[in-house]
């Protein structure tokens, strides 16, 4: 026992030290390239705010972004800001950009775990039933649908179901996560999941072919093995076979796969949400870079980065924890 | 008929397929610029045989203008998909034959170009290089190579342990020799292959991009801003702009992907005997 805990210990060390040089280098990285623009942070607020601003406020500014020092104390300053949870100022929106994210990523929580979810239990069911009618008609047409799925564009889907069901159907609102003219904080949670329905299928529906194919051909690889031969022999039907052998095989790479699939959940909802005008992070991301909002550019990064690798980080436990049969291998 | 075998058909397809999108691609690039000038009597018209995709706010002809972004996200897609490919083979064989040390590094800068998201990171290298179709390519470019690259890593790898390898090292050959008569040959279907299916991702992402705002000029007739046009007279329950040009960049997309599909098909020798 105390044997694995030493294991366990090791893999979150090894892991968090992963991680952390990866957000280092993601943080070097987009401060370099933000650098490295024609844009002009301490400029670009002061346009930003469309006011007059005081010299000491000037002063101030140039000071955090630390004009005229060399680029390596430039970065090492900004990053110890960061650290000390100091994200800078939003020009856009006129508050700081830690405030910002942290309302938007509720909103953008809800949309992506509603579209994960929807997405991996309708991709691994349909996998699933891909699986055991395999080369049959629902696996051909499924397999078609998935095809198709994954070359058509998120935002045009998103741009499809608007005209359908919100202009022509009038089923659901044209966009935003609430009505217009009310609160924010008036807003209901009846209203909110309703302003969410639609971003949230549109979103699932980009994701699901992947968990779907993987699915069905893990299963097909399962069915095709000796055991579920000898299963079959001693008189079990699909379904029973399923639930018997081919489900406990299957479930842990599907969960695997959907936990890495972070990156493309949040690639998918930056589109979603510009389509349905949903306040969430990828919007805030699209806003920032149109506008030159630079803090807030590189916050949103960061933190998409930090995202990303929580999923990974997940999924990299879930194999290295759960399945047993890499526990007996690791080291 | 009955008597081509399944690659002769293939291939046939596969050439039909490739001069149908040579064909859309030069006459994309061969509309001149006036034949989608505004013209406002012509304006918010629904399909028709004169305007097969309907005409949009300011009179433009959307058939002749989504032929015509088609064009220029064909070059975008198409260039971005080769830098990306190049980048790849590179980058995969240093893993591959370098120390253990570079196969590490090369592993841990592809963790983390995978650890932003796409979008968002074509979105900060679009901002940093001003927008516009330079940042458009860099940043298509930039974030397609992995995971080619991974496959690149594994196949040299793979061919590293052939024994034909181990008895040319064994002749005293370099390991410049071995990478340039042995492993590099292996590598070019992979390589086009590689491109071909990397193509569909780019053209995607380009309109993706340019859709939010950071890629082409607004002037510039691209997929991605007519349908970020079509977003304002949504509402209005203006369709065409959105459906018909969305629905040509899928086709085109599933089109190009069943190509990529088709050519390692034939490329691939063990189907030659089908």
């Amino acid at each position: 026992m105390r044997g694995a805990g030493k294991r366990l210990a090791c893999i979150f060390l090894g892991y968090g030290v992963k991680i952390l040089s990866l957000l280092l280098a993601v943080s070097l990285l987009s401060f370099v390239l933000v650098t490295a623009s024609p844009v002009d942070p301490v400029q670009q607020y002061i346009l930003g705010l469309g006011t007059a601003v005081s010299p000491e406020q000037r002063a101030q500014l140039e000071a955090y972004w630390g004009v005229g020092q060399p680029p390596a104390q430039r970065y090492i300053g900004w990053l110890s800001r960061l650290l000390q949870g100091d994200l800078g100022q939003s020009a856009l929106y006129r508050r700081p950009v830690a405030d910002i994210i942290g309302e938007r990523f509720q909103n953008s929580l809800a949309l992506m775990l509603c579209a994960w979810v929807l997405s991996g239990l309708t991709g691994f069911g349909l996998g699933c039933v891909m699986g055991l009618y395999r080369d049959k008609w629902p696996d051909k047409i499924l397999k078609k649908v998935c095809y198709i799925l994954s070359s058509v564009p998120t935002f045009w889907l998103g741009l499809v179901f608007l005209l359908v069901f919100s202009v022509w159907l009038k089923w659901f609102p044209i966009g935003f996560s609430g009505p217009i003219g009310v609160q924010s904080s008036q807003v209901t949670w009846g209203q909110k999941l309703y302003h969410l329905i639609l971003p949230a299928f549109t979103l699932s529906l980009m994701s699901f072919a992947n968990i779907a194919l993987h699915t069905r051909q893990k299963l097909v690889d399962v069915l095709n093995s000796e055991y579920v031969l000898f299963a079959r022999a001693r008189g079990e039907q699909d379904w029973a076979l399923l639930r018997r052998h081919g489900l406990r095989n299957i479930l842990l790479p599907a969960l695997t796969l959907q936990f890495a699939s972070f990156a493309e959940l949040f690639g998918g909802s930056v589109m979603a949400e510009n389509v349905f005008s949903y306040p969430g992070l990828g919007s805030a991301a699209a806003a920032a870079g149109l506008n030159s909002d630079v803090p807030l550019l590189l916050g949103v990064t960061l933190f998409s980065a930090l995202f990303v690798c929580t999923g990974n980080l997940i999924a990299n436990l879930l194999y290295g924890i759960v399945d047993p049969q890499i526990q007996e291998v690791a080291p | 008929m009955k008597t081509w075998n399944r690659r002769t058909k293939v291939l046939l397809l596969t050439a039909v397929m490739a001069a149908l999108l040579i064909a859309l691609y030069a006459l994309g690039a061969l509309i001149p610029d006036d034949a989608v000038a505004s013209s406002i009597q012509n304006a918010k018209q629904p399909p028709s045989w004169e305007h097969p995709f309907g005409t949009d706010a300011l009179g433009r002809d959307l058939f002749l203008r989504t032929l015509k972004g088609m064009a220029v996200s064909m070059t975008i897609g198409l260039a971005a998909s080769a830098i990306s490919a190049v980048v790849a083979v590179l980058v995969g064989v240093c893993a591959a034959t370098g120390s253990r040390r570079v196969d590490a590094c090369v592993g841990w800068v592809i963790d983390q170009v995978m650890s932003v998201p796409h979008t968002v990171l074509v979105i900060l290298i679009s901002f940093a290089l001003g927008r516009g179709l330079r940042g458009l390519l860099v940043g298509i470019a930039a974030t397609h190579w992995c995971s080619l690259a991974r496959l690149i890593r594994g196949e040299v790898m793979q061919l590293r342990s052939q024994q034909y390898v181990a008895v040319s090292r064994k002749l005293g050959r370099s390991s410049g020799w071995i990478l340039v008569h042995h492993l590099l040959p292996h590598l070019v279907p992979q390589f086009f292959v590689g491109l071909i299916l990397m193509f569909p991702h780019a053209i995607l992402h380009e309109a993706s991009v340019s859709f939010l705002g950071f890629g082409l000029p607004p002037e510039q007739p691209a997929i991605g801003i007519i349908l970020s046009e079509s977003m304002r007279y949504l509402s209005a329950g203006m369709w065409w702009p959105a459906v018909l040009p969305g629905l040509a960049l899928v086709l085109i997309v599933l089109l190009v992907d069943k190509l990529g599909d088709h050519l390692r098909m034939i490329l691939d020798p063990y189907s030659a005997q089908e």
